[in-house]
């Protein structure tokens, strides 16, 4: 797998929309048959570069080639080879099932001798079978989610990008469409997909985390978690969390301090020094620690170590409606930790 | 071009109007409601106008210059009254369009061979309907007043008298004078600019806006096929419509159709071609429904009402207007209606309009092809 020619490759890709840099100077490689995921905080340019991807945005410089042929140039076989999803949902509410797969599959031009097998296949890949006559509006979130995917992935592409494909769906939901994705991946099909749920990116073969346009960090799961922090990894449950939080920002030897859920997570060189010291100076300010101890470090402080979230500052995404008032990633995690 | 995808889209197209009650509304409902609105506001108004008659001499001759007004078919003499307070009050409160004051000399100033003066006043409200009613009464006195004269001149015994100038009062064309007849024309124009432009301005902004449009121009589809095959399912209703119209207009209101059935179908297809490419450009271009659909009325639906000739004769606009009414294709349209349906002379007569309706048709057509990018900014 790794010798042969890669999916997708990005070079010095940039995006301005009027002076303001949506995607600055990214560059990745994806390899056929991975799951590439790409992370980052709503606004960092995630959708910008997958559309750049499909041909839909002109890049403002910078190359980008799919299945090897010219994103710029040849626009047409792109689409040809690729599955898109788009983040809004955006198949025809007010057509059935039925007629959005086959107004797809006439879109992919899928040959008529496929056409009932293909189409019988997305229906059974989304659960809908029984529901083929259903307006696609009136149907739940998660099935409208795989029905998108079985519509874009028709006519057997061997890439598909995904923007978001997970968001607003429920944790079972989700769950299911990951399968899916894991399935597609071992029959060959590269996957390209964005998100700002850190556990799914867990599920990713390589990763690529993306803030303000630019690329921080990359690499499967594991070596991210191993080699993009510095130090050891506290958790720190006390009371005043808030208070807690503010005065432990700039403590000594304490180099980062970040909310998970209703706790903390302290970035601190050595773990064996940190922890009484940490007790001595909260005990200090009046603040009970009930529990305090190293942990191995997630996706989420690996990603909370390297993005704007860590400076205090909200999402910058003004564009995107869907994603307002939306979690940002700091918080989702926090809220999708307890589940199973 | 991939006969597949046009297919596939046109068939989509035709669901969704389907499925849209707003669609199915003005497809089927606007026609009729056209037709009827302006057969029957105008057709009705100007027959049968109701007369007051203020008779002040009661003698044989004045009754019969009277009973010419109620043989008329475009007056209906509702009742005679014995002031001229009576009359007046009766115009005010627009139980009258036309008021009669017949002098009491009438007959004795006819017997002395002079010339007779009748009062008529009308009700100037409607300027429209006023300015026909006073032709009509001129008509029917000239008509009395030539009959008065034959008598007389039999009664000289001047053998079988001849008039010297015969009015011939009737209007060419347009025999009865019937505004239906001009109108049906005008309204299968603007049923088509309502329909063609309208409603296709709806169809591709309504895909920017339901952020259907970002899925779609991921796939392989061609612009061309995108707009072939959004507009196709127009073609036909377009078609459909006008044919409806049409129909309705000799069967119902008894225009007559006298021109080739090609022809009406030629100049109705190029016709279709223009406003549905306008429709599709603003679409294109607006990228709201709100904002393509307002654009596409005044676009399209005011210059066919005001300036093709069907509220406002063309020959009759100030020069400038006039010259405007050029770029206007709607006027083309009306012109070669008209005549399929009036007149009937031989296509070579119309080639002139449907050659500027095949201009405007092709360049159009091709300005709409160009328009679509599939890019998202
Ligand atoms: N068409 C556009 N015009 C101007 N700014 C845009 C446009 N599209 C996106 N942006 C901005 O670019 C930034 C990146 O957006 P996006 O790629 O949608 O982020 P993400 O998908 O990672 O949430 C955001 O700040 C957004 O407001
Ligand atoms: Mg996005």
């Amino acid at each position: 797998m790794n010798g042969a020619a890669p999916a997708v490759v990005v070079r010095d890709l940039v995006k301005r929309f009027g002076d303001f840099v949506a995607v600055n100077n990214i560059s990745l490689e994806a390899r056929p048959g991975e799951i590439f995921g790409f992370l980052g905080p709503n606004g960092a340019g995630k959708s910008t570069t997958i559309r750049m991807l499909c041909g839909l945005l002109r890049p403002t410089s910078g190359q980008a080639l799919v299945a090897g042929l010219d994103v710029a140039r040849e626009p047409e076989r792109v689409r040809q080879n690729i599955g898109y999803m788009s983040q809004k949902f955006s198949l025809y509410n007010d057509l059935k099932v039925i007629e959005n797969l086959r107004f797809f599959a006439g879109m992919y031009s899928v040959p008529a001798a496929e056409l009932k097998e293909r189409i019988d296949w997305a229906i059974d890949m989304a659960g809908l079978a029984g529901r083929e006559q259903l307006l696609t509006g009136t149907l739940a979130a998660g099935w409208k989610q795989r029905l998108a995917l079985g519509c874009a992935v028709l006519h057997r592409p061997p890439i598909v990008f995904l923007d978001e494909p997970t968001s607003g769906v429920d944790p079972i939901s989700r769950r299911l469409f990951w399968e899916l994705i894991h399935r597609m991946a071992d029959d060959g099909v590269t996957v390209f997909v964005t998100t700002h749920y850190m556990d799914e990116a867990e599920y990713c073969n390589r990763l690529v985390l993306i803030d303000r346009g630019r690329i921080v960090a990359s690499g499967s799961p594991l070596e991210l978690k191993e080699k993009s922090m510095a130090g050891d990894l506290l958790l720190v449950e006390c009371d005043q969390v808030g208070k807690a939080l503010e005065e432990l920002q700039g403590a000594p030897g304490v180099t980062d301090a970040a909310i998970f859920g209703n706790a903390l997570h302290l970035v601190v060189g050595s773990a064996d020094q940190a922890i009484p010291q940490v007790q001595e100076f909260l005990a200090a300010r009046g603040i009970a620690v009930t529990r305090i101890e190293k942990i191995r470090p997630t996706l989420e402080d690996v990603f909370v170590s390297l993005t704007s979230l860590n400076r205090n500052e909200g999402n910058r995404d003004e564009g995107d409606k869907r994603d307002k008032g939306d979690k940002t990633v700091g918080t989702v995690t926090g809220r999708e930790k307890g589940q199973p | 071009m991939n006969w597949n995808r046009l297919c596939a889209m046109a068939r989509k197209e035709m669901i969704q109007i389907r499925r849209d009650a707003r669609s199915i509304g003005i497809v089927i409902a606007m026609p009729i409601v056209m037709m009827f609105a302006f057969g029957y506001g105008v057709s009705f108004d100007t027959k049968h106008i109701p007369v007051y008659v203020y008779d002040q001499e009661k003698s044989q001759q004045s009754q019969d210059f009277v009973k010419r007004f109620q043989a008329s078919v475009y007056f209906n003499v509702v009742k005679t009254v014995q002031s001229y307070p009576e009359l007046v009050s009766a115009i005010d409160a627009g139980r009258c369009q036309i008021g009669l004051v017949v002098p009491p000399d009438f007959s004795k100033k006819l017997r002395s061979g002079q010339k007779v003066s009748v009062q008529a006043i009308f009700d100037g409200t409607d300027s429209n309907s006023a300015s026909l009613g006073m032709s009509y009464t001129e008509a029917v006195a000239q008509a009395h007043s030539q009959q008065l004269q034959l008598a007389w001149l039999r009664g000289r015994g001047q053998g079988q008298p001849r008039l010297p100038v015969s009015v011939d009062a009737r209007t060419w064309f347009n025999e009865n004078l019937e505004s239906m007849v001009t109108i049906v024309p005008g309204v299968v124009a603007m049923v088509m600019a309502v329909v063609g432009t309208f409603l296709t301005s709806l169809t591709v902004a309504r895909e920017w806006e339901r952020g259907t449009m970002e899925q779609l121009i991921s796939t392989p589809v061609t612009p061309l096929e995108i707009m072939l095959g959004k507009l196709a399912p127009y073609v036909v209703i377009g078609l459909a419509d006008t044919s409806l119209c049409a129909v309705m207009g000799v069967w119902w209101f008894g225009v007559p159709f006298r021109g080739h059935i090609w022809v009406f179908l030629l100049s109705t297809l190029l016709f279709l071609i223009v406003v549905l490419s306008l429709g599709y450009f603003f679409s294109v271009v607006a990228k709201t429904q709100l904002a393509a659909s307002q654009v596409s009325l005044i676009a399209t639906f005011l210059p066919a009402f005001l300036l093709s000739g069907f509220m406002y004769p063309i020959d009759q606009m100030p020069a400038v207007v006039r010259g405007i009414t050029h770029v206007v294709p709607a006027r083309y349209y009306m012109a070669i209606l008209r005549n399929v349906f009036l007149k009937g002379s031989p296509v070579l007569t119309m080639w002139q309009d449907l050659l500027g309706l095949a201009i405007f048709a092709a360049v159009l057509g091709l300005a709409a092809t160009r328009v679509f990018r599939k890019k998202l900014a």
